[in-house]
Formats: structure tokens, sequence, C-alpha cells
């Protein structure tokens, strides 16, 4: 119930201010395509760093767009409603969470292929993309959204929250960019994505918690 | 037993005080002897000459650094847990004495690289996750660092230790599973050591060298702390 009607309201938000949604998205073709230009165009080369760049690229632009996650309802008094309100805080931040990924890590997912297209990747591996991104952006909003409870109005908060989070991301990136790299070396992804899905659900289980506890220390 | 008797600031301090003061006599005492053993009495290793004697710095400094975290995590959950302004205190003072091993064992395990393995930087799984175990301890002291409010700031350092620890493992296996060819490890609880009875003697001492002065320096920034916050 509660659940359904943050996400619904928080997407509303979202559509409400399309320009935020955009910058991250934007940010995201962007830097992927700066690294043509930084290590040279040969096709080979790109076609071996792509897994690397895109899911970089998604982990930056990701991190970019969690600062909104509490930030806006922290300034208008919502957030303290929330607190106070008779709803375990654990569904609420679940809820923002999702509503978070619905906004900005969905997009990415489904503009991938794209990128993938300019780097040349081989078309047999989109699906292991697709997939590997549609199982790790949520972790991503997951985690993400302690370290932005946990930074909630602080000074330097954006520098800070990248090296909170980060650190954190590290597996998800190894996971995500190592599935397509084992497809394109023949090897069955399984693996990566089966431990990409066990990550999303410990993510999916816990994250809110910790997420509710961190926002409880910083709305005292 | 009054186990919370030591727990307020109050009572904690001189006991703080005589603890850091036998570590610290300690902590000299045991780097003397581990050195001297490590330099001169430990044999010269077969495959890598002299330039493995970098281990009596390297593998203390290493275990120190993962032990130490933990221990931090475990303060902070007792913080939270029991709402105690001392194991607040000795989260935030264990910090930089983790994050200080945790640069010793990546610099001297790069110097130990450059003659062995001939490069002073390999991406290996323990190196990458030593290195983002190193940017948790920064994560940590940043975060504590920018919360003006001291009780927010030590709540919410406490919670990124907690999720910092159970994330650790999960890094350590997706770095290992990305990437391996550090030697394997040489000293090992189940099975007898691989290595000269004078060698591990001095590992030993070192770590427990290491232990005293993690101790000590803990425990002094304790006083300090209690001091500042009177």
């Amino acid at each position: 119930m509660i659940f359904k009607s943050i996400i619904g309201r928080d997407i509303l938000v979202a559509v409400r201010r399309r320009a935020d949604v955009g910058t991250a998205l934007l940010f995201f073709v962007i830097v992927a395509s700066l690294f043509p230009l930084g290590v040279g165009a040969e096709p080979e080369l790109l076609r071996m760093i792509a897994p690397g760049v895109i899911w970089v690229a998604a982990l930056l632009s990701c991190l970019l767009s969690l600062p909104r996650l509490f930030e806006g309802d922290h300034a208008d008094g919502t957030l303290e409603q929330m607190l106070l309100g008779s709803a375990p805080l654990g569904v609420v931040v679940g809820a923002k969470t999702l509503a978070h990924w619905i906004v900005a890590g969905l997009p990415l997912v489904l503009i991938a292929p794209l990128l993938a297209l300019q780097y040349d990747m081989d078309e047999a591996l989109y699906p292991v993309l697709i997939l590997s991104l549609l199982l790790g952006t949520p972790v991503l909003s997951a985690i993400g959204a302690i370290g932005a409870a946990l930074t909630l109005g602080l000074r330097g908060g954006g520098v800070l929250l990248a090296l909170l989070v980060l650190p954190l991301y590290a597996p998800v990136l190894i996971l995500g960019a190592g599935a397509v790299a084992a497809a394109d070396a023949g090897i069955d992804p399984a693996a990566q994505l089966l431990l990409l899905g066990a990550l999303l659900v410990l993510a999916g289980a816990f994250a809110p918690w910790a997420g509710a506890a961190a926002l409880r220390i910083s709305i005292e | 037993m009054k186990w919370f008797w030591y727990a307020s600031p109050q009572t904690f301090y001189p006991l703080a005080g005589t603890v850091a003061r036998i570590c610290a006599v300690l902590a000299v005492a045991l780097t003397l002897a581990g050195l001297y053993v490590g330099f001169f009495v430990a044999p010269t290793d077969a495959t890598q000459g002299e330039a493995y004697r970098i281990i009596y710095l390297h593998v203390p400094a290493a275990w120190m650094s993962m032990f130490l975290y933990v221990v931090m995590a475990l303060w902070a959950a007792a913080g939270l847990a029991f709402n105690t302004r001392l194991s607040f205190m000795m989260a935030r003072a264990l910090a930089p004495t983790g994050a200080l091993f945790t640069f010793i064992a990546l610099w001297t395990g790069s110097l130990w690289g450059r003659p062995t393995w001939g490069t002073y930087w390999v991406w290996d799984a323990r190196l990458t996750s030593e290195l983002i175990l190193l940017f948790l301890y920064f994560g940590f002291i940043a975060l504590q660092a920018s919360i003006d409010d001291r009780r927010r700031a030590d709540r919410a350092g406490a919670l990124l230790a907690i999720v910092g620890v159970v994330n650790v493992p999960i890094i350590y296996f997706s770095v290992k599973w990305w990437n391996t060819l550090h030697q394997g490890a040489s000293v090992s609880l189940t099975k007898a050591p691989s290595m000269a009875a004078a060698m591990l003697t001095g590992m030993l001492l070192m770590t427990f060298a290491f232990w005293a002065y993690a101790i000590a320096v803990t425990l002094a920034r304790v006083r300090c702390e209690i001091r500042e916050q009177g």
C-alpha cells in the first residue's frame, strides 16, 4: 500500500522534473563517449573495454543521481513526516530505492545497447549486458541509499557520498562487467549473473533497513 | 565482574593510561626482538634471497589492517547497541591506526613486489582488496570528520563501519575471483606452516609488536577524546 503510493509519488515527482532524469542519463552517454577520445578508436580495443566502460559509466551516473533520493523530501519536511508515520521506515526506504532505480537505473539499462553499438560490441552479447545491468543497477541504488541517507544535509555531501559508496560498488562492477567479458570469451556467464542475483537478493533484503537506520541517525 | 564499570570514560581514563604505557613499552621491546630475529637469525629464503625479509613488516601489517577493521566495527556495533560513548570513541580512535596499517601493508607489498614480481603494483586480488579496504577506512574517517554534531558523527560512522564489515568478505571474494596471482598464504591455522621456525618466530614477534602498538596508540587517542569531550 504505502510501498506503491511512495513509488508512484516519487516517479510522479521525477516526471514533473524531467531535466534531472535526463541529466544523469546524458552524463552516462557522455562519459562513455569520452573513452574512445582518450584511448583511441581502434575497434579491437573498444570491443575489449566496452563492458567495463559501460559499467563504470553506469556506476558514476547512478552515483550522480543518488543525492536526490532523500534531498528534496528532506528540504520540504516530507521525510520527517515519513519518519513519524506508522509505516515501517525500511519499507519507505525500500520504496524510495525502487523508485530511484526506475527513474535513474532503468533508463541506463535501456540506453546501454546504444552505447554497446557505438563500441561495436558483438550483438550476441547484448542480452548478457542488459541482463547484468538489470540485475546490478538495483544493487547500486540499494547500497547507494544507505550512503545518501548517511550524508543527508552534509556540506560536500556529493563527494563524500562517492568516497563512501564507490568502494562498496566494486563487487557489482566486477561481476557485471565480468559477465559480459566472460560471454565475449565464449564462457557461460551464468556464474556471474547468478552471483549478481544473489547480491540483489541480499541488498534488497537488508539495505533498506540499514538505510532506515541511517535516516534515523541523520534526522534526530 | 562489573563489566560496565570501565564503560564510563571517567573510570576508563586512568586504566587506559596504564595499559597504553605498558603496551608502548611492549611494542618497542617486541619490535626490537622481532626485527633482530627477522634480520639476523632467520635464514635467507631459498628462492627470494634477502628481499623476502620485508615479510616481517608486510604480513603483520596486512593482518592488523583487516583485524582492526573488524574490531572497529565491533566497537561501533557495541556503541549502537548499548549507547555507550566510550565504544564510539574506541571505534573513532581505531580508524587512523587501521588505515596506517593498511597503507603500510600496501607500501611494503609494492616494495616486495618490485624484486620478486618485477613490478611495484599488480592488480592482484589481495592488493586490490587491501586498496579497497584503505578506501573504506578513508570513507569512515571522512564521514566522521564532515559531521559537526558529535552524536550524529559517531552513529553515522558506526553504521558505515557495520555496512563495510558486511561487505569486506563480498569484496574480497569477488576481487579474488576477478584475478589472482598472489602467492598462497604461507601461514595458516589448519596446516603446518611451510616456513622455517625462526622466520615464523620473527613474524609472530612482529605481529605481537603491532598488536601492542595498536593498543597503545588507540588508547592514547581515546584519552585525548575523553579530555576533549570532558
